[in-house]
């Protein structure tokens, strides 16, 4: 469970002469439990890709399915993390959390437990009862993703999650997103500009051009990364160090060159 | 520009230099001779009228007492106002059918002064408590309405995504997102809805009321006893401002809760 397929995908905002195509015939299919990063020059539609599997917008011509399933609207089983949180500011930690359970219409000690263990997953106990302007960045993240994963959605849906985020906070949630990965995997399309976090997290990164967006290049990481056996180093900078590591963001580096070069020539 | 609420102490100390001004400038004009005192009685006479009614009776009742039924009809007008005005608000805010179909009629309605109401309201609802609560209602409905409204319409769209993608159903959201988030907006509305509907109370009390503070100055018209008048001006000066620290105070509760300001 939790496949998702763009089936020729096109996305054009507004009409007449103000039309702006942002999405040109994009075909991506992520299998179930596998990380999938987009990167891309900004302004690329990478975010837009994630919005459509969200159900926040419509593509203008193709589908795109989850399960097999063409997606209608925004629905819980396909959670969202925001690259601004988008916590309910009056709730507390334990409120935002409980928000989608109780929507579930799920029994207090059930919902009581499953937020116990989210809490508990993401660190956040000793945060239960505070409100989300009393957290650092990094913890308000935190709440987020805790708020998305005690959902057991189908797919996680990350929009440049850790892009408002100083860097060492980054650096922790990204160990910390690999560690869940590896606790509690799930289908993962993760938005990003960042080439190091796209290779350090992906199974596969698509590579996309500048607007209007196409995929130009999908690059497997997951079979070197085994091969090269990263995951026996828990630490990013000794990952970031490995010549397989710098090889491959070397070559993702180049390709979105070419997509800058292009738009100045 | 002073663009956070101000503590009780400020507001008092602020609104005590106005005050001494006015009364400074008004003692001269009455003691002077430049007004005949009988139409305009100093502040001593004022202050010393409004002393005896707070015991003695005019108009049927005492200050006190003309106060309280004023009062008790402003809070039925205000309460209508605010359970009608908020949740209509925040389901137009929501609801794009309603406002479009809620839009047009209040646009035109609320350009009519509060005070154009009052024949409509003897005829519709009395002089006891109905008729003012109408025209209080008319005056404090248009403000409640449209800062919830406006404040439904401009939440974080972001914060409506996240509840859409948790799955919430149209009730939850308004009630648990939409409404919270207006809260500061619903906030400024009540206290403009405050003012207006204390306006037009004391306007609907001059001409349908058998008690109230606008009540008690129309009679005191009539037995041309200005500092009477002037009494009750300043029963209503005070209360109008008591109403409104209340209110700011209450602002200022909820945005520390928020996180808005330490």
């Amino acid at each position: 469970m939790g496949s998702i397929r763009f089936d020729r995908v096109n996305k054009i905002f507004g009409a007449g002469k103000a039309a702006l195509k942002a999405l040109d015939d994009i075909n991506l299919e992520i299998a179930e439990k596998e990380f999938v990063a987009i990167v891309g020059p900004s302004g690329c539609g990478k975010t837009t890709c994630l919005r459509i599997v969200a159900g926040f917008e419509r593509p203008t011509t193709g589908t795109v399915s989850v399960n097999g399933r063409p997606v209608s609207g925004p629905g819980p089983d396909r959670a969202v993390v925001f690259q601004h949180f988008a916590l309910f500011p009056w709730k507390t930690v334990r409120e935002n959390i409980d928000l989608g359970l109780r929507n579930k219409s799920l029994a207090k000690p059930q919902r009581e437990a499953l937020i116990a263990d989210a809490l508990n997953l993401m660190n956040l106990e000793s945060h239960a009862d505070a409100f989300p302007h009393q957290l650092s960045g990094g913890m308000q993240q935190r709440v987020a993703i805790a708020r998305a994963y005690v959902l057991d959605p189908e797919v996680l849906l990350m929009d440049e999650p850790f892009g408002a985020l100083d860097a060492q906070t980054r650096v922790m949630m990204q160990e910390e997103l690999v560690r869940l990965a590896r606790v509690n995997p799930r289908t993962v399309l993760f938005i990003t500009h960042s080439v190091e976090e796209a290779v350090y997290l992906a199974d596969r990164v698509a590579v996309m051009t500048r607007r209007p967006g196409r995929i130009k290049e999908m690059i497997d990481i997951k079979a070197i990364r085994s091969a090269e056996k990263w995951s026996e180093r828990p630490r990013i900078e000794d990952v970031m160090d490995l010549e397989s590591f710098i090889h491959l963001r070397t070559h993702i580096w180049k390709s979105l060159r070419e997509e800058k070069s292009e738009d100045r020539r | 520009m002073i663009d956070r609420p101000l503590t009780l102490r400020e507001t008092m100390t602020h609104g005590l230099i106005g005050l001494g001004l006015f009364l400074a400038v008004w003692t001269f004009l009455s003691v002077s001779g430049y007004v005949p005192r009988q139409f305009l009685p100093t502040p001593l006479d004022v202050i010393a009228r409004f002393i005896q009614l707070l015991t003695n009776p005019f108009a049927g009742a005492t200050l006190p007492q003309h106060l309280l039924s004023s009062l008790q009809r402003y809070l039925c007008g205000m309460l209508l106002a605010a359970i009608v005005g908020i949740p209509l608000g925040l389901l137009m805010g929501w609801f794009r059918l309603l406002d479009d179909i809620v839009s047009p009629i209040f646009e035109g309605l609320r350009f009519i002064a509060p005070i154009a109401w009052v024949p409509f309201a003897a005829l519709w609802f009395g002089t006891g408590i109905g008729g003012p609560v109408m025209i209080i209602f008319a005056g404090a409905f248009p403000p409640c309405l449209i800062n919830t409204y406006r404040g439904a319409r401009f939440v974080d769209p972001q914060l409506i995504e996240a509840s859409q993608m948790l799955g919430t159903g149209h009730l939850r959201t308004i009630v648990e997102v939409l409404l919270p988030a207006s809260v500061p907006s619903i906030v400024a509305g009540l206290r403009v809805a405050a003012g207006l509907g204390w306006q037009s109370l004391v306007g609907a009390e001059l001409i349908v009321a058998a008690a109230g503070v606008g009540f008690m100055m129309v009679q005191a018209q009539a037995n041309v006893s200005t500092p009477t008048v002037m009494a009750g001006m300043v029963a209503i000066g005070i209360a109008g401002m008591l109403i409104d620290v209340l209110l700011r105070y209450g602002e200022t509760l909820i945005r520390r809760r928020r996180g808005l300001e330490a």
